[in-house]
C-alpha cells in the first residue's frame, strides 16, 4: 500500500475549521438561506399536512398579520412587547449570564404594578399612582433579578438554573395574590383600571413609544458606554476583566438589576398600561421567546427589534391567518412552524462561525468542477456578448478572465492550480 | 396516608424519568431545556403508537398485554429519541447554543405534540389501554398498607425505579460512565484520552431523551389512567428542578422524585386548608430547589456541583 493510498484510508472527507472572519454581508446572507430554507421545509409541510399550496399559505399569512387597522396594531404591540423582554435580557446575556427568568422578572414588575392600583385606584390622583406604580415595578424587577445575581456572584451559583425556579415561584406567589384577593375561586382579577392608561386614546401608544425609546438607549449603552465594555469583558473572560481592574462582583450585580428593572417596566407596560390587571400568564412564555431573539440577532439591539417583528409576524400571522383560514382548533401548528424556522436559523448560524475543509483530493475534483462551472458561464456570456458588437466582446473576455482569476485565487494550492491549467487545455 | 404515600409515588415517577434523562444528558455535558417537549412528545408517540395498534386489531380488546406495552414504550422512546437527535444534532454538531435550542425544542415539542394528537390519535381507545399499564401484581391488594404503597403501581414505575439504578450503576461503577462524566467535566481532556467525545454526547443526549420522553407516557397512560392532558411540560420544568435537587445522581433521584411528587399532590391531599395555601404549597418544589442550589453553591464541594462543562460547546480546535 502506497502513501496515497493510507492518506485516502485514514483523512477523513472533510473536517470542520473555524473561520477567521466572515464580513458582515456574507453572514446575513447565510442567514437569509437559512431563512429560505425554513420556508421550503414550512411550505412542503403545509402541503402535507393542510393540503395548501405555499402561495396561499403565505399569503394568508400576510393577511392574518397585516389584514386590518386592528391587526396591525396588535402586531406593533406584540413586537414592541417581546422586544421589551429582549432588551431587558441583552445586557445580561452579553455578559454570558444566562437569565432565564425574565418571565419571573417581568411578572413581578406587573405584581408591584398591580398592588399599587389595587390598594390606591382611587384614593390618589393619578398624577401620583402612575410614577409610584413605575417605581415599584422597576424596584420589583430588579429585586427578582438582583437575588440570582449576588449568588453568582458571590457563590458561582448556576444562573440559568436558578433563574429558571424563580419564574414559577413568581407565578405560584400571584396565583396565591389573586385567590387571596378574589375569594369567589374565579382565580381571575378584573382590571382595576378598564381599558389601562390611554395616550392619544390608545392603549398600545405608550408603550411603543417607551420601548423604541428603550431600543436606543440600550444600544447606546452597550456600544459606547464605559459600563457596556465592561460587561462585555466580563462576558469574555472573567479573568482578563479581574485583571484589568474591572470589579466582576459588581458588574455581575449591577448588569442584572438594570435587566431585572427593564423587565419590570415592561412588566408595568403589560399591567398598568394595557390590561390594567394581572394573570400568572400575563409575560405570555415571551422570557423564552426573547432568548431566541437576542441570540440569533447577536445582542444588537437594532437587529432584535427586526427579529421581534419577524417571530411576532410568524405568531400572529399564524393566529389569526392560518388558524381561522384553515380551520384548525389550536395554536398547534403555530409552535411546530416557529419552531422549525428557528431550528433552521439556529443551524445556519454554524456555517457563520465555521466552515468545511475538505480533504485535499476531494478539494481537487471540487475545484476542478467549480472552475469548468465558471468556464462555461464565462463562455455563455461571451457568446451573447459578441452577438451585441465589439466593445461588449471585450467585455467577454474580460469576465472569462474573472473567472480564471476567481478559480484561482480560491484554489491557493497547487493541486487546484493544476485543475484550471487543465481547463485551460482543454479549451485550446 | 397510604393513600397520599401511594399518590406521591405514583407522580413522582413521571419526575424521576425526565430527571434520570436529563441528568444523563447533563453529564455529557448538555443543558437540555426541551425537557418539558420531550417529555410532551414521548408521550404523544407513546399514544399514538398504542392507538395505531389497537386501531389495526379487529377486536381492541384483544390486545395482548406484551406486545401493547412493548409497542407504547418503544414508539415513545422512539419519537422523544427524534427530539433528542434534533437537539444533539444543533448542539454537537452545529454548536448551537443550548439554551437557545432547547427552548426552542420546547416550542416545537408542544406544538407537535397537540398538532398529533388532535389530528392522527383515536382519543377513545387510550382509556383501554391504560388498562394494560395500570395492572399491578395480583397479591399487591393482600400485603396491606406496604403492598399498597410499593407494590399496587403500573410496570412503568418499576421500570423507571430500574432505569435509575442501573443510570447510577453507570455512573458511578463503569468504565463508560468514568468516561461520560470525563466528557462533562472537560471535553478536550478526554478528547486527549482518547475518548469519542462526540459519540459520547450523541449516545447519552439520546438515551436520555428516550428515558425522559417515556415520562411522559407514564403520565398519560399510568397517573392520569389514559386521559390526555396538556401541560406536561410544566412537569419537564419540575424534572429539571429535581436534577438539582438530588445533585446529579441517579440514585437519590428516586427518593427526590417520591419528594416532589408529595410536595405537588400536598396541595390537594391535605384536609382542610383554604385554595390559597394550596398555591403556597405548589411553591415549595421550586423553593426547595432553590435552596438546594444555593446551599451546595456556598458548600462548593466537587461532587455537589454541576458538571464543570455544562451548557458549553465543545470544538477540538479551540484552546
Amino acid at each position: 500500500m502506497n502513501n496515497e493510498e493510507v492518506k485516502k484510508l485514514h483523512e477523513p472527507l472533510f473536517h470542520i475549521e473555524k473561520r477567521g472572519g466572515v464580513s458582515k454581508k456574507k453572514a446575513w446572507g447565510i442567514r437569509g438561506i437559512g431563512i429560505l430554507v425554513a420556508v421550503v421545509i414550512v411550505s412542503i409541510l403545509a402541503a402535507i399536512m393542510l393540503q395548501a399550496d405555499p402561495f396561499t399559505f403565505f399569503g394568508k399569512m400576510f393577511e392574518g398579520a397585516f389584514g386590518t387597522t386592528n391587526r396591525i396594531w396588535n402586531m406593533l404591540r406584540d413586537t414592541a412587547i417581546l422586544l421589551g423582554f429582549a432588551l431587558a435580557i441583552v445586557p445580561a446575556f452579553r455578559m454570558r449570564f444566562w437569565n432565564l427568568g425574565a418571565n419571573g422578572q417581568v411578572l413581578m414588575g406587573a405584581f408591584a404594578c398591580t398592588v399599587c392600583m389595587f390598594y390606591l385606584y382611587g384614593k390618589i390622583p393619578l398624577g401620583v399612582l402612575v410614577p409610584l406604580m413605575v417605581i415599584s415595578s422597576v424596584a420589583a424587577g430588579m429585586l427578582w433579578a438582583a437575588i440570582p445575581a449576588v449568588f453568582k456572584a458571590f457563590f458561582n451559583t448556576n444562573e440559568s438554573l436558578f433563574t429558571l425556579m424563580m419564574n414559577y415561584i413568581a407565578e405560584s406567589l400571584v396565583t396565591f395574590t389573586i385567590t387571596v384577593w378574589v375569594p369567589n375561586g374565579s382565580g381571575s382579577l378584573p382590571p382595576i383600571i378598564p381599558g389601562g392608561l390611554k395616550l392619544f386614546d390608545n392603549a398600545y401608544i405608550l408603550p411603543i413609544l417607551i420601548i423604541a425609546l428603550l431600543t436606543v438607549g440600550m444600544f447606546f449603552y452597550l456600544r459606547i458606554s464605559k459600563q457596556g465594555y465592561e460587561l462585555t469583558v466580563v462576558g469574555e473572560s472573567e479573568n482578563t476583566a479581574r485583571y484589568i481592574g474591572i470589579n466582576v462582583k459588581k458588574v455581575i450585580i449591577r448588569t442584572l438589576a438594570i435587566s431585572g428593572a427593564i423587565c419590570g417596566l415592561v412588566g408595568f407596560l403589560l399591567s398598568g398600561c394595557m390590561s390594567g390587571t394581572i394573570n400568572p400568564q400575563i409575560h405570555s412564555g415571551y422570557g423564552f421567546t426573547a432568548i431566541i431573539v437576542t441570540w440569533l440577532a447577536q445582542f444588537n439591539p437594532l437587529v432584535m427589534a427586526g427579529v421581534a417583528f419577524l417571530v411576532i409576524f410568524v405568531n400572529r400571522g399564524m393566529k389569526s391567518g392560518i388558524k381561522p383560514a384553515f380551520g384548525l382548533t389550536t395554536e398547534a401548528f403555530a409552535n411546530i412552524v416557529t419552531g422549525i424556522i428557528f431550528f433552521c436559523v439556529l443551524a445556519f448560524e454554524f456555517f457563520i462561525v465555521y466552515k468545511f475543509k475538505y480533504r485535499s483530493d476531494v478539494e481537487e475534483k471540487m475545484n476542478a468542477f467549480k472552475a469548468k462551472f465558471k468556464k462555461k458561464s464565462a463562455a455563455k456570456v461571451a457568446t451573447e456578448a459578441t452577438s451585441d458588437g465589439v466593445v461588449a466582446s471585450e467585455s467577454a473576455s474580460e469576465a472569462a478572465e474573472k473567472a480564471n482569476g476567481a478559480g484561482d485565487a480560491e484554489n491557493g494550492e497547487n493541486a487546484a492550480e493544476k485543475a484550471t491549467e487543465e481547463v485551460n487545455k482543454e479549451e485550446e | 396516608m397510604v393513600v397520599f404515600l401511594t399518590g406521591a409515588i405514583a407522580l413522582g415517577v413521571t419526575f424521576l424519568f425526565g430527571c434520570v434523562g436529563e441528568i444523563l444528558t447533563e453529564k455529557a455535558g448538555h443543558l437540555n431545556l426541551g425537557i418539558p417537549g420531550i417529555m410532551s412528545v414521548g408521550a404523544m408517540g407513546g399514544c399514538l403508537g398504542v392507538s395505531l395498534y389497537m386501531g389495526a386489531l379487529s377486536d381492541p380488546n384483544n390486545a395482548s398485554y406484551i406486545l401493547l406495552l412493548l409497542i407504547g414504550i418503544l414508539s415513545s422512546a422512539f419519537f422523544a429519541g427524534i427530539m433528542g437527535l434534533i437537539y444533539a444534532f444543533l448542539t454537537i454538531s452545529m454548536r448551537a447554543n443550548q439554551n437557545v435550542t432547547g427552548l426552542i425544542l420546547t416550542i416545537f415539542g408542544t406544538g407537535l405534540t397537540e398538532f398529533v394528537m388532535e389530528a392522527k390519535v383515536d382519543r377513545s381507545l387510550l382509556a383501554k389501554a391504560s388498562t394494560y399499564f395500570t395492572q399491578s401484581l395480583p397479591f399487591a391488594g393482600k400485603l396491606g398498607w406496604f403492598g399498597e404503597i410499593f407494590l399496587s403501581h403500573g410496570i412503568l414505575v418499576y421500570i423507571a425505579i430500574a432505569i435509575a439504578i442501573v443510570a447510577a450503576w453507570l455512573l458511578q461503577k463503569t468504565r463508560i460512565g468514568l468516561s461520560l462524566r470525563a466528557v462533562g467535566e472537560n471535553p478536550a481532556t478526554a478528547d486527549a484520552a482518547g475518548i469519542n467525545v462526540t459519540a459520547y454526547k450523541y449516545a447519552f443526549t439520546l438515551i436520555g431523551a428516550a428515558v425522559a420522553g417515556m415520562g411522559g407516557l407514564y403520565y398519560i397512560m399510568d397517573y392520569l389512567k389514559g386521559s390526555w392532558e396538556y401541560g406536561i411540560d410544566s412537569l419537564g420544568w419540575l424534572a429539571i428542578a429535581l436534577v438539582i435537587f438530588t445533585l446529579w445522581r441517579p440514585d437519590l433521584s428516586i427518593l427526590g422524585s417520591f419528594v416532589f411528587g408529595a410536595l405537588y399532590i400536598a396541595s390537594y391531599s391535605i384536609m382542610g386548608i383554604s385554595f390559597a395555601q394550596m398555591q403556597l404549597l405548589k411553591m415549595l418544589p421550586y423553593v426547595v430547589t432553590v435552596i438546594v442550589l444555593i446551599v451546595t453553591s456556598i458548600v462548593g464541594k466537587k461532587e455537589t456541583q454541576p458538571p464543570a462543562s455544562l451548557g458549553l460547546s465543545y470544538f477540538r480546535e479551540d484552546r
